[in-house]
């Protein structure tokens, strides 16, 4: 398929000369976009389908870090008791719950944001530039702050709450409190990178069309929703997915986030994610295989979350 | 994975170019949204460039929006936001890599030197600090020594044994944690070298179950002896007199000797009369790796079978430990976060659980105020509580001359200065009779004679067996297990449950 389109685009641009030359010619112009796109698809192969058939192939195997020659052959065992591993479904419920209190509020309020730099404002440029300052930010430094702000005997967090009365708040040991304080570190870190996303697409958004409503008496609200929302539609989409992936990817903010737990994600594994728990099987307890198939169980999860997302709006077109 | 969608996405939504306009003489690309578009380099003068930057975003679309920026109010944002960028950028050059970072080598250069030894260590060794390697070359005319550093152990030893397994990126000699040290021999015999008969090694110098845990079933040795970590107690004679407790360090030794459960009478009484926001001891989990490091066995038996769900011994630790959490006896903190730190430097407990390699912790992390105020007691019970081995890689380039470098860096007499200078705690017996151990005293804590307080625990220590997985037990039990029952007041039996859970899922059981 991508050769006859190939060969429709090169067809006017071969030289008329002698046969030889025109085959020699043609062979060249033939394998000239192969060799332009082929360092792509080289560094691709090398460092992102071979790590992907790898992990696939070790997550067959019984294998540890401690001699990964010695495997045995298991089939589908790692998978099979991904099942009744409680570890395992803990991570998931805790990736699908930090993933929610990460990217619901983080998406509007992103929304919001860029709705106010699109106004007319002083220092528009500021803000924007500020609003993708922590996205240029390191995860690790951020969360060292945020741990910092977090602490249970000495943050600033427990102390802003006690100055209006509230008793301090065990972010680290709280199920909820610890998941709720991971989160915030991701809305802080990703809200304006998606602002300016939104920024960027109601900015295309042609002005006669808002116009054209103010003069059928549309309110700003209706006008936000009739016009702004329904071409930001590929921009909501995008940021959609880009923090789907991201939610279950999440790791190094719960990694750092208390010095003390590392990939236990807390005490009782209350913040441990998938991407965690990955690790914590691989390097910590250097089980390999087992590893490896829960790094193919999240893409799985991922498979299945945009299958069902697809699954959904094809319902609602025909609708 | 998920990253070809992202990188594919990013590509539509930033490259806004022309396809047809890209290249006069050349293919054109396959289509607007096939494939990564072309380099940078690649694209003619007079392309529209895409928009890369939040600036120029507002300054195309600004002359047709209304958001059209006045030229004379931008200049105070701008030079604001390039500040701030700058100010970020530079943030993130600066910022201390937290995971694995190879550390700096030695200052003395190599060149010139016809072998060049490397040491790879984690966290602040001590050898390089202590002078050890420089002393070492300047005998050795011929040798010069790296040291390279990861500062995590926990990212140091998967790192380690994926370049035993691979046989490649191996320093000539590795550091190994006693943790770690029984499943490094039990599964990578084959790739270190027997030091048991490398020149300048003495099995005589070294405490017998010391050299014991690094020996294999048939007789090899693969791992030397640097540093151990026998147990005594620090306490603050302040707190101790504000509670009408005796400071005079024999006395103090005498409230508890010989029994753990005299601790925790000690630290009932001491709660009677605490001063205000001081508890007795840091934290339940220090309290029980303190009980567990005296105990024989641990958590394997003498035939290498994991015991620490049915040992008695590992059960009255916990119980312990549980017991200081539900009398409220420990500030609730976790060992090595910076609560932990601050808690140094602000007082917050009274005594702690102290192996010898702590006593640099604790000075660090208490500072001048807190000098001559803590004291040194001997344990109720003797434990030991950490220590490494140098083992040396089979595949490495100087084997030999590796081999005798770990002998000398681990004989009696660099032990002694090690000691000295870093106050990592012999693990050569023959280092307890010098001079620099047997009449050490520590200024900062009130001049404890440290050298005799621990080698005599070290003395006592029980040969208990070490297991393949020592360290990541101890870690579950503290840190998932303990830390509950003391920071969350999860009840005893519901967190043993816990920890022995996870225990069995990290073993693979």
């Amino acid at each position: 398929m991508a050769e006859d389109v190939v060969e429709r685009a090169l067809a006017p641009a071969v030289p008329a000369g002698g046969a030889r030359r025109d085959r020699l010619g043609r062979l060249r112009s033939r394998a000239a976009p192969y060799a332009l796109v082929a360092p792509f698809f080289l560094l691709f192969g090398a460092f992102g389908l071979f790590p992907l058939v790898a992990t696939a192939w070790t997550s067959l195997f019984r294998v540890e870090l401690t001699a990964p020659e010695a495997r045995e052959w298991v089939g589908a065992h790692n998978y099979a008791r991904l099942l009744t591993d409680e570890f395992f479904w803990n991570a998931l419920a805790n990736t699908v719950l930090i993933g929610l209190l990460a990217t619901v509020p983080q998406l509007l309020i992103a929304l919001g944001a860029a709705h106010l730099l699109d106004a007319r404002l002083r220092g528009r440029l500021f803000f924007r530039v500020a609003a993708l300052a922590p996205y240029a930010t390191s995860v690790a430094a951020a969360t060292l702050v945020f741990a910092l702000f977090y602490g249970r005997d000495q943050g600033m967090v427990n102390w802003a709450i006690g100055l209006i009365g509230l008793d301090p708040v065990d972010w680290q040991n709280g199920p909820w409190a610890s998941k709720f304080a991971v989160a915030s570190i991701v809305i802080w870190r990703w809200t304006g990178y998606n602002a300016l996303i939104y920024l960027a697409a109601m900015q295309t958004i042609p002005p006669e069309l808002y116009e054209a409503a103010a003069l059928d008496g549309a309110s700003r609200g209706r006008r936000f929703w009739h016009v702004t929302l329904p071409g930001l539609r590929p921009a909501l989409a995008f940021t959609g997915i880009v923090s789907t992936i991201g939610a279950v990817q999440l790791f190094g903010e719960p990694l750092l986030f208390s010095s003390g737990a590392g990939a236990s994600g807390g005490a009782d594994h209350q913040y441990q994610t998938l991407g965690l728990y990955l690790y914590e099987q691989g390097w910590v307890n250097l089980h390999l295989g087992r590893a490896a198939a829960i790094a193919w169980a999240m893409l799985l999860l991922l498979v299945v979350v945009f299958g069902l997302v697809r699954l959904g709006r094809g319902k609602g077109v025909r609708r | 994975m998920g990253a070809l969608p992202l990188s594919e996405s990013c590509q539509n939504t930033v490259n806004t170019r022309d396809p047809s306009k890209t290249f006069d003489d050349a293919p054109r690309p396959l289509g607007r949204t096939g494939g990564p578009g072309p380099g940078p380099g690649a694209a003619p003068p007079d392309a529209p460039a895409p928009p890369p930057t939040v600036g120029a975003m507002g300054r195309r679309n600004g002359p047709r929006r209304r958001t059209g920026a006045r030229p004379r109010a931008r200049a105070l944002p701008l030079a604001g936001a390039l500040l701030l960028v700058a100010a970020l950028l530079g943030g993130c050059a600066t910022d201390p890599p937290v995971p694995a970072t190879p550390g700096g080598g030695s200052e003395v250069d190599g060149s010139g030197r016809p072998v060049t030894l490397t040491v790879g260590v984690y966290g602040t060794f001590g050898l390089k600090e202590a002078g050890l390697y420089d002393t070492y070359m300047r005998l050795h005319p011929d040798v010069a020594i790296r040291q390279t550093s990861l500062a995590r152990a926990d990212v140091y030893y998967p790192q380690l044994l994926t370049h035993l397994t691979a046989g490649a990126g191996l320093a000539d000699i590795q550091a190994v944690e006693v943790g770690n040290i029984a499943e490094v021999v039990d599964t990578q015999a084959g790739r270190l070298v027997d030091l048991a008969h490398a020149p300048g090694v003495e099995e005589s110098a070294f405490l017998p179950w010391k050299w014991a845990q690094a020996r294999t079933d048939d007789g090899r040795v693969l791992g030397l002896g640097t540093d151990i970590g026998p147990l005594a107690v620090c306490y603050r004679k302040d707190h101790f007199a504000a509670a009408g407790l005796p400071t005079d360090r024999e006395e103090v030794g005498r409230l508890w000797a010989g029994d753990w459960r005299k601790y925790l009478e000690t630290g009932r009484r001491f709660a009677g009369r605490a001063p205000e926001g001081v508890a007795f001891t840091d934290s339940a989990s220090g309290v029980m790796a303190a009980v567990i490091s005296g105990a024989n066995p641990r958590y394997y038996d003498a035939e290498g079978r994991l015991v620490v769900a049915t040992n008695p011994a590992v059960r009255a630790a916990w119980d312990l430990g549980a017991e200081f959490a539900r009398y409220g006896l420990t500030a609730r903190l976790q060992q090595f976060t910076p609560d932990w730190d601050q808690g140094f430097a602000q007082g917050r407990f009274a005594s702690i659980a102290c192996p010898a390699w702590m006593l640099g912790y604790i000075q660090d992390k208490g500072g001048p105020d807190g000098e001559g105020r803590w004291d040194i007691a001997a344990a109720p019970r003797p434990g030991n509580w950490g220590g490494s081995f140098l083992v040396v890689p089979a595949a490495g380039t100087h084997v030999a001359e590796a081999a005798e470098l770990a002998a000398w860096l681990t004989a009696p007499e660099q032990q002694a200065v090690l000691f000295e200078r870093r106050g990592s705690f012999p693990s050569a017996e023959a280092a307890f009779g010098l001079p620099q151990v047997r009449n050490a005293r520590h200024p900062y804590f009130g001049d404890a004679p440290v050298g005799r307080i621990y080698s005599a625990a070290a003395m006592g220590v029980p040969v208990a067996p070490v297991g393949p997985k020592d360290g990541l037990v101890n870690t579950i039990l503290s840190d998932t297990g303990m830390l509950q029952v003391d920071q969350t007041g999860r009840s005893p039996d519901s967190a043993w449950r816990a920890a022995m859970k996870a225990i069995d899922n990290a073993l693979d059981r």
